[in-house]
C-alpha cells in the first residue's frame, strides 16, 4: 500500500517513465544492474517496474549508511526491503554474494549499483566484481544492464532542492557471464552496456 | 464567469465536431488495409480521443469561473518548462537559477495574472527574471557556456510561461465596452481557433500536402498551410457572435492568430530538429509532449492579446 503510493509519487514527480528496450518485466531470477549518480537512483528504477514485479525485486544497500538512525532502517527494511550487505568488512559469516544468492531465490530480483558509490562524472566507473561471482555461481539469473538518465540533474550532488525534471530509466537486453569469460573482460562488458543505452541525442549535463 | 447560451454553442460545436472525427476515425479504422495506414489511423485516433480530454479539461476549467482556467494554464506552463528544460542541456552550476525558474517565477507570473496586476504581469519575466537570474547562476560560479546556458532558461521561460500566460490573461485584464463578463467566450475562442488551425493544417497535410514550407519540419507543407487556415479563417469570421469582433475583424484576428501559430510550430521544429528529437516528451497520447499541443498557442497567445488590447479596450 505505502509502496504503491510511494512509486506512483515518485513516478509522477520523475516523470521516470520506463523504456524496455531490450526486454520485457518478468517475475523471474533477475539482477537490474544499474548507473548510480544520484540518491534518488534505487527509488526511480524500483518506482519504475510494474507492481507484481516490484514486490520480488529487492534493492542492495549499504549496511553502514542504511543501518544508521532510525529513519534510514526504517526506509530500507519496510518500505525497499532492502538487502544490507557488508562493504566495509566482508567476512564469510557476513558474505555479500550469499546474502544476495539467497534473496534471488526461485523468483526474487535485486537492483544493484555496481560502480559500488555514487559518482558525478559523465561515464560510469568501472564495475566491482560482484556483479561477475553472482553470474558465476548462478548462470540462470538474467543480468538486466539498466540506464538511469538525467537524474543526476533531478539532485546534483551537494543540493537540497530537488528539480522537476524528466528522467528516463531504460531497461537493456539481458546478458550472461560467457564460458571461460575473464573477470575484467566481463564487467568492461557490463559496464559498456549500460553506456550503450543512451540515446545520442539527449540533454543531460554537457561536460 | 456566467456560462452564457453562446459558450454552450461554442461547446456544442466542439463535441459535434469530436464526434464527427471519431466516428470517421472508426470508419478508416475498420477498412484499413496495410500496417502502415493502420499505424496513421491508430495515431489520428489516439489524438481525437486525447483531444476529447483536452475538451472535458478546459471547458470543466473554464466553468469553475476564472480561476480554474489560470490554474490549468499555470500547470501546463509548468510541465511545458518541465518539457523543454529537461531537454535543453544545463549544468549543475545552474541547478539553484532552474529551481527558481520552476518554483518561483512560474507561480508569480501566474498569481499576478490571477489578481490582475498589469503592469508587473507585462515585465516581470522581460525585466526582472532576466536580470535577477543570471546575477543568480554568476554567483553559482560555473562560467563554461554561460551565456548560453542563461540564454536557455530564459527562451524557455519567455516561451512556456510568459507568452504561455497571455492565453488566460484574456480573462483577467482584458476590459472590453460591451463585453464585460464574457471574456471567457474569448478565451475560448482564441483556443479553439489556434487549436482547429492545427488540425485543419495536419489534415490538409496528410490529405493534399506535397510541397515542404521549409526543411525544418516534414509535416508542413503549403497545402497543409493554406487549406488549413483558409477553413480556419472561414469558421473564425463565422463566430464572431462570440467576440467582440466583427464578421471581418474576426477573419483578420483568426488569421493572425493561424500565422503565428504556425510560425510558433516552425520554431519549436526546428529546436527538436537540432536536439534530434521528434516530440517533447510523451505526456498525452498520439500528440506527444504537452509543448507539442501548445507550442502554436504560445507563439499566438501574446500577439492576440495585445491586439486585441490595444485595438478594442477603448
Amino acid at each position: 500500500m505505502i509502496q504503491s503510493a510511494l512509486a506512483m509519487i515518485t513516478r509522477l514527480f520523475t516523470g521516470a517513465t520506463p523504456l524496455w528496450k531490450g526486454c520485457q518485466p518478468e517475475i523471474r531470477p533477475r539482477i537490474y544492474f544499474a548507473n548510480h549518480t544520484s540518491h534518488f537512483d534505487a527509488l526511480v528504477l524500483w518506482a519504475s517496474l510494474p507492481g507484481e514485479v516490484r514486490s520480488l525485486t529487492r534493492p542492495v544497500a549499504a549496511r553502514d549508511y542504511w543501518e544508521e538512525g532510525f529513519f534510514r532502517n526504517y526506509i530500507a527494511s519496510n518500505i525497499f526491503n532492502a538487502i544490507l550487505i557488508e562493504r566495509k568488512r566482508p567476512t564469510r559469516s557476513n558474505n555479500p554474494i550469499e546474502t544476495m544468492l539467497n534473496a534471488i531465490g526461485e523468483q526474487g530480483s535485486l537492483i544493484v549499483f555496481p560502480e559500488g558509490g555514487r559518482f558525478s562524472g559523465p561515464d560510469p566507473v568501472e564495475f566491482k566484481s560482484g556483479l561477475f561471482h553472482l553470474a558465476k555461481k548462478r548462470p540462470d539469473i538474467e543480468l538486466v544492464p539498466v540506464l538511469l538518465d538525467n537524474l543526476n540533474r533531478i539532485l546534483p550532488k551537494g543540493e537540497m532542492l530537488p528539480l522537476p525534471l524528466i528522467c528516463s530509466v531504460v531497461y537493456g537486453a539481458p546478458m550472461h557471464l560467457e564460458p571461460g569469460e575473464p573477470k575484467k573482460v566481463f564487467l568492461a562488458r557490463a559496464r559498456q552496456a549500460v553506456m550503450d543505452l543512451r540515446e545520442p541525442s539527449h540533454g543531460s549535463h554537457s561536460s | 464567469m456566467k456560462l452564457d447560451q453562446e459558450l454552450m454553442w461554442l461547446t456544442g460545436g466542439v463535441v459535434g465536431l469530436l464526434v464527427i472525427a471519431s466516428l470517421i476515425g472508426w470508419w478508416l479504422a475498420a477498412r484499413a488495409q496495410s500496417d502502415s495506414t493502420r499505424e496513421v489511423i491508430a495515431n489520428l485516433n489516439a489524438r481525437t480521443r486525447a483531444w476529447w480530454y483536452m475538451t472535458a479539461v478546459f471547458v470543466l476549467a473554464l466553468a469553475s469561473g476564472g480561476i480554474g482556467s489560470i490554474v490549468l494554464f499555470g500547470v501546463t506552463s509548468f510541465l511545458a518548462l518541465r518539457e523543454f528544460l529537461t531537454l535543453t542541456p544545463t549544468r549543475a552550476g545552474d541547478h539553484r537559477a532552474l529551481f527558481w525558474a520552476f518554483f518561483i517565477v512560474t507561480p508569480v507570473q501566474y498569481v499576478l495574472l490571477g489578481v490582475g496586476f498589469y503592469g508587473l504581469f507585462t515585465i516581470f519575466i522581460p525585466v526582472y527574471v532576466f536580470l535577477i537570474l543570471p546575477i543568480r547562476t554568476a554567483a553559482a560560479g560555473e562560467t563554461e557556456n554561460f551565456l548560453q546556458r542563461i540564454a536557455k532558461i530564459q527562451w524557455g521561460l519567455m516561451i512556456c510561461v510568459y507568452c504561455c500566460s497571455h492565453a488566460p490573461a484574456i480573462l483577467t485584464m482584458l476590459d472590453i465596452p460591451g463585453y464585460i463578463g464574457e471574456n471567457g467566450k474569448l478565451l475560448y475562442f482564441f483556443v479553439l481557433i489556434c487549436e482547429l488551425s492545427d488540425v485543419l493544417q495536419y489534415v490538409f497535410g496528410k490529405l493534399f500536402g506535397k510541397h515542404k514550407v521549409s526543411p525544418v519540419s516534414p509535416n508542413k507543407t503549403w497545402e497543409g498551410l493554406i487549406g488549413g487556415v483558409a477553413v480556419t479563417v472561414g469558421i473564425g469570421s463565422a463566430l464572431w457572435w462570440a467576440t467582440p469582433f466583427s464578421p471581418l475583424q474576426a477573419a483578420g484576428m483568426t488569421l493572425v492568430i493561424c500565422l503565428m501559430g504556425f510560425g510558433g510550430g516552425l520554431v519549436m521544429s526546428a529546436i527538436k530538429r537540432d536536439r534530434g528529437i521528434k516530440d517533447w516528451g510523451n505526456a498525452i497520447r498520439g500528440h506527444g509532449g504537452i509543448l507539442d499541443r501548445i507550442d502554436s498557442l504560445c507563439f499566438a497567445a501574446p500577439v492576440f492579446f495585445h491586439l486585441t488590447r490595444y485595438y478594442f479596450m477603448n
